[in-house]
């Protein structure tokens, strides 16, 4: 991590520890979205930006989280804090079990599928299967989140649970991009067909940026449940899959600092032009045509190079955000 | 000579085009072998075979011993047979190390929870892979460009860098096709030495190559294709000398 980009994150960290001092509850509440907005455009970027595998249907994994989590706290009475490894397993594997198929497709056709997978988890929960997701209602009175003694009730008490969780998540991440686990996925971003032919076991990685993908939506699902106390099907709609790939896209695909930035502006551009009433999203729309025709790399492309020859310069420890 | 890969009657036809027919030759370990033919000779699909591109319809493949026919490619380099493309496919984006390192992905095994909690012995695993990633550009006489994106090297640098990423995966056996494909002729001159260079390291060399100069200059058995079947092999001067050969190449004589 240079070191320009470590300043922006601990001021970025300091903005949102002091906001609750000048922000109201409306918008510390904005800046918990952001943050939710945040952590699923990061699990979509291991797929999209680091993988180079077009997914529109994240909104299906942040679902299962979300389910997997509230079905726990309500029927079994866990603190959905603890739900969170749960719902990272299930999440995981249900996306290794329906990507499996369809994984090898590539570029437009697995987005087509993976829109399908999203519809087709979002019906499944209208549908009420064996009566544990409460059909259209969703499922309410999940129990408040429980933190060291605390209980999180106000949104700059969440400010602290959502943005500690995207500030490991970043911190991972960053380690993540610089591993073989990492390289190997940028290798199949670039070229599948050279990637295998150097030796990596590409079905093998499609399958895991999957999964750890969608353990990561499905952990921003369990913080959601938790925040909202009640979720029900319309809150993993389409629109939500093609908001989180926007916001990969027009941060900068497979560039953390991006994808950061990326969500931010399309949480707070629409409360910005709340003002705009109707029209707001009409400028929105207008803002994202001339950002892809002037900027169609992102706000924040990835930077390379991300490793060092060995020598002189030893890449040097890198600190968390 | 024991051979190091023996293909037996393979054949492979992509619709109603035979692409290979009924092909059989050995490599022996150690050597240098050249496979030419005119354009369409079935010498690229060869090379597909042999490293699991395709999968042939009929025959068999077995490198040291192993049959490897139906193999998938990534199994293939990790048994130790290593290629280079054609039209030369690095990962643009990323830098020359990075490239170099693809290469040491199957000799290396930190998984996903090596990447986020790097203990020590990933950590140390990492350092040897740059390490000899650097070694491989050095040896390919990249010493210097290790930053430098893939997309911005010239282009026989490419070709090296290619070369340099085959070498990295620890290969018994390096099938490169057409490494001299658009180079100069100093470049040539370069890549003859860097051939020898790999077989001097214990590394069996294949090669597909338009260039005859080069095949007959650092080959030492060659295999000639035509319309997807053997119409000769041997030495370089048994194979210049052969009537079937130079007609494939230049025609009949007429009177």
């Amino acid at each position: 991590m240079t070191a320009r980009l470590a300043i922006a994150y601990g001021a970025g960290a300091a903005f949102v520890a002091v906001s609750p001092l000048f922000l109201d509850a409306y918008w510390v509440d904005v800046l918990n979205n952001v943050g939710l907005y945040v952590l699923l455009a990061l699990s979509l970027n291991v797929i999209l930006g680091d993988a180079g595998m077009f997914n529109m249907g994240q909104a299906a994994f942040y679902a299962v989280g979300a389910y997997t989590s509230a079905i726990l706290a309500t029927r079994l009475g866990v603190p959905i804090l603890w739900t969170l490894p749960a719902s990272a397993i299930v999440a995981a594997l249900f996306a290794a079990l329906v990507a499996r198929p369809v994984i090898h497709l590539r570029g437009d056709y697995l987005l087509i599928v993976t829109i399908g997978l999203g519809e087709i988890v979002r019906i499944l929960l209208v549908n009420d299967p064996w009566g544990l997701t409460g059909g259209a209602n969703g499922i309410f009175g999940i129990a408040r989140p429980e933190l060291f003694g605390l209980r999180i009730r106000r949104p700059h008490e969440f400010l602290y649970l959502i943005w500690g969780f995207v500030a490991v998540t970043v911190f991972l991440f960053h380690r993540l991009e610089r591993s073989r686990f990492g390289r190997a996925l940028a290798y199949l971003r670039e070229d599948p067909v050279a990637a295998e032919g150097s030796g990596v076991n590409t079905a093998r990685y499609r399958l895991l940026a999957f999964a750890l993908g969608a353990a990561w939506a499905g952990m921003a699902g369990t913080l959601y449940a938790a925040k909202m106390t009640i979720i029900s099907p319309e809150s993993f709609s389409f629109w939500e899959s093609v908001l989180v790939f926007l916001m990969v896209i027009l941060g900068g695909s497979g560039s953390i600092p991006g994808v950061i930035v990326g969500a931010a502006l399309v949480v707070v551009l629409p409360e910005v032009f709340r003002g705009f009433a109707s029209a707001r999203m009409l400028v929105f729309g207008f803002l994202m045509m001339v950002m892809m025709v002037v900027r169609p790399q992102g706000l924040l492309p990835i930077r390379a190079p991300r490793f060092r020859a060995p020598g002189p310069a030893k890449p040097a420890g890198e600190g968390g955000p | 000579m024991s051979a190091l890969l023996e293909l037996r009657g393979v054949s492979k036809r992509f619709g109603g085009l035979a692409a290979v027919s009924d092909v059989s030759f050995d490599v022996a370990e150690g050597s240098i072998v050249g496979l030419i033919g005119p354009n369409g000779a079935g010498k690229t699909t060869t090379f597909n075979l042999i490293t699991g591109n395709h999968r042939a319809d009929e025959g068999t493949i077995a490198f040291a011993g192993k049959r490897i026919g139906g193999l998938r490619t990534h199994r293939i380099v990790s048994l130790g047979i290593a290629r280079t493309f054609q039209n030369i496919r690095l990962f643009q984006q990323l830098t020359a190390l990075e490239n170099v390192l693809a290469g040491r992905h199957c000799r290396t095994r930190a998984g996903l929870l090596g990447a986020l909690f790097r203990p020590p012995g990933a950590a140390r695993e990492e350092e040897a892979a740059v390490e000899r990633a650097a070694e491989e550009l050095a040896f390919l006489g990249l010493r210097g460009r290790e930053m430098e994106l893939a997309r911005n090297l010239s282009y026989g640098d490419q070709r090296r860098l290619e070369i340099a990423r085959a070498l990295a995966t620890d290969p018994k056996l390096v099938v490169l096709d057409e490494p001299a494909g658009g180079m100069n002729e100093r470049e040539t001159d370069e890549l003859v030495g860097v051939v020898g260079k790999i077989r001097d390291r214990g590394i069996t060399v294949l090669l597909i190559e338009h260039d005859m100069s080069l095949v007959m200059r650092v080959c030492e058995r060659i295999v000639v294709l035509e319309h997807g079947a053997k119409i000769a092999e041997g030495t370089p001067g048994e194979v210049r000398a052969d009537p079937t050969v130079i007609e494939a190449y230049l025609g009949t004589e007429e009177a």
